[in-house]
């Protein structure tokens, strides 16, 4: 008697679905976390080292503004510079993805993507609650040495946002952790045309440096490129800066979160899109 | 009802071909040539439910390429192919709680944790039963017996420890077709045996439908019945493994005790001499001649003991794919424009 007539995961109630569905996102997001506290040694020296720069950094403006607390260039004085400069790091903290492309391209060269092709999961889901483990486990490393750095600077920094305003922060925050995600996985998910995307990687890393606000306030930027404000990148790092600092009147808050929201669904529909078409065409040439 | 059935299935690669030297590669940068490979061209085979099927054949036969569309990795050129009822390529949910593949390249765990963290993952992956899992678990590990290597990171595992996790990794959900690409290359002896037995039982047990694919014909011998040799594509036999002795080979072995003590000389008149031991020699004869030569040599010396035997599989299939693949390359031989 042949076991063909098993019955393999057999057709589920919707809620029974729903259950199955969040049960797995939540063991690929509590065995990637195992998985980062093997290297936790490691991940907690690279996370201090990340500290390193900003004491170069404070330096750096220190002697563009020549120490002058009350001089402004371009809307902003020497401590909005510093507070710019550290809650901008606070924001890639959640919108930077580090491996992410590369280890999505990697996965498509070497083949090693077939497992997702092969078992009943869905990649980008999978990536996602790994990328959610990292970035937990990141939070929980990171929290002191960002609390020592923010009360060095504290005399620097503007006095607590009210209540409305910290929880558009705090949506800002989260949804450019998507924005972060969506972003570079779409440019991971370009190997499956292009083998090699290390060149097209450091690119979007320069590009996104600038036009994210990361480097400098974007309107010191928007002068020569006007556009900048209409792409996602400022998402990544000065949206969520500019909110706290008050940089965007508070009636437009609630409409660039909405745009912010409208940005994933858009990125969102990209990676499905480019999933799809980069599997076809990944069996249709190469497997 | 068959579980496996493949008709007239084609698959052709579009390769970039590269010219030799600096100039055909300026050129290639404006006008690109290439060529058509037939990785597997005009495939038929059927196979039933609970059957153990060798696939055989030289590297770049087209061995790899079917096991790749029969999992769904990759679409069809043309031709259909339906597993369980399924078309593989179709990729539903369905199919994939159904089957496994596992090759030797051994990607199912994760590195850094223990094996049973990627099993436990498994499980909510396959949607198997806690019961169920517990159950199925306990008993692979104890028929691998791998039960004390559970928690150790699986990189500290070796080759063939992890390829045994690999094989739970592969079976937990019961699948009810496993395809096997080289499970045992870069094992030791042991590790193989212990493999190939594991793969027998289970088999036997519950009568899963099976194709491999091995280089080692002692897996091959020791686990299928019957074999589909392809070669550049084709399916050049499909029936009981034995049939490819009788089929392909030309010679039989005859071994001989001479009884004086010593080895006469002129026996290569009959045939090759393959191996000769104190007073005892071993002749590669061409079948036909097998009983005219023995007439002759017992006419002319004294013997002690005499054994016709067929030929080792290893070598009629070595010698096969020698006389019937040029070169080591994917398709080759069937390149066109």
């Amino acid at each position: 008697m042949s076991a063909i007539d098993h019955e393999h995961g057999a057709q589920l109630t919707w809620s029974g679905e729903l259950a199955a569905r969040l049960r797995m996102k939540w063991l690929v997001l509590s065995t990637a976390i195992e998985e980062r506290l093997v290297y936790r040694g490691d991940f907690a020296f690279s996370t201090l080292v990340r500290f390193l720069p900003i004491v170069t950094q404070l330096f750096m403006w220190n002697s563009i503004y020549s120490g002058d607390t009350s001089q402004q260039m371009r809307g902003y004085t020497y401590p909005d510079m510093v507070s710019y400069y550290l809650l901008g790091m606070l924001a890639r903290a959640f919108s930077s993805m580090p491996g992410l492309s590369t280890g999505i391209a990697q996965s498509i060269a070497n083949g090693s993507v077939r497992k997702y092709l092969i078992q009943p999961v869905d990649m980008l889901d999978h990536l996602f609650w790994h990328r959610v483990a990292h970035k937990l486990v990141y939070y929980v490393i990171a929290a002191a040495p960002f609390a020592f750095v923010f009360w060095m600077c504290r005399e620097y920094l503007p006095g607590w946002p009210g209540a409305t305003l910290m929880m558009a922060w705090t949506a800002s925050l989260v949804m450019s952790f998507l924005i972060g995600f969506l972003i570079e996985a779409l440019i991971g998910l370009i190997a499956f045309w292009f083998l090699e995307v290390s060149s097209l990687i450091f690119i979007y890393m320069m590009l996104s440096y600038i036009l994210s606000g990361h480097m400098i306030p974007l309107e010191w930027i928007s002068p020569w490129v006007p556009w900048v404000q209409w792409l996602p990148f400022k998402y990544l790092a000065y949206f969520p800066v500019a909110i706290i600092l008050g940089k965007i009147p508070p009636e437009q808050v609630w409409t660039e979160l909405s745009v912010q929201a409208g940005w994933i669904v858009v990125l969102f529909i990209a990676n499905r899109v480019v999933f799809r078409l980069g599997v076809r065409r990944y069996s249709a040439y190469g497997g | 009802m068959p579980a496996i059935v493949v008709e007239n299935l084609n698959r052709t690669y579009r390769v970039f071909r590269k010219r030799e030297g600096l100039w055909s590669s300026l050129r290639g940068l404006f006008k690109r040539e290439y060529n058509t490979v037939h990785a597997v061209r005009d495939v038929n085979f059927t196979i039933e439910a609970g059957e153990m099927v060798a696939f055989l054949g030289p590297n770049g036969a087209g061995k790899t390429t079917t096991l790749k569309l029969l999992s769904g990795l990759i679409v069809p050129s043309s031709g259909t192919a339906t597993v369980l009822g399924h078309v593989p390529w179709k990729r539903e949910d369905v199919y994939r709680r159904r089957f496994s593949l596992v090759t030797g390249q051994k990607e199912q765990l994760w590195w850094d944790l223990p094996a049973q963290e990627s099993f436990r993952l498994h499980k909510e992956i396959y949607r198997i039963p806690s019961a169920e899992y517990e159950r199925r678990l306990t008993e692979l590990t104890d028929l691998l017996e791998v039960g004390r290597l559970m928690s150790q990171p699986v990189r500290e595992l070796s080759l063939g420890e992890r390829m045994r996790m690999e094989l739970i990794a592969a079976l937990l959900h019961r699948p009810d077709v496993l395809f096997l690409d080289e499970p045992t290359i870069g094992l030791d002896v042991v590790s193989q045996r212990r493999v190939q037995e594991f793969l027998k039982r289970y088999q036997k047990e519950q009568h899963i439908t099976v194709i491999l694919t091995s280089h080692y014909m002692k897996d091959v011998e020791a686990l299928c019945e019957r074999a589909i040799v392809i070669n550049k594509g084709t399916v050049i036999h499909d029936g009981p493994l034995a049939a490819i002795i009788d089929r392909f080979s030309r010679h039989k072995i005859v071994e001989l005790q001479f009884a004086d003590g010593e080895i006469p000389a002129g026996l290569d008149q009959f045939g090759r001499v393959v191996e000769t031991k104190g007073a005892r020699v071993r002749l590669q004869i061409e079948k036909q001649y097998v009983s005219d030569s023995l007439g002759s040599l017992l006419a002319r010396h004294s013997v002690d003991d005499i054994s016709v035997l067929e030929r080792p599989l290893e070598d009629v299939i070595a010698e096969l794919f020698a006389t019937t693949s040029g070169h080591d390359h994917t398709g080759d031989g069937h390149v066109g424009n």
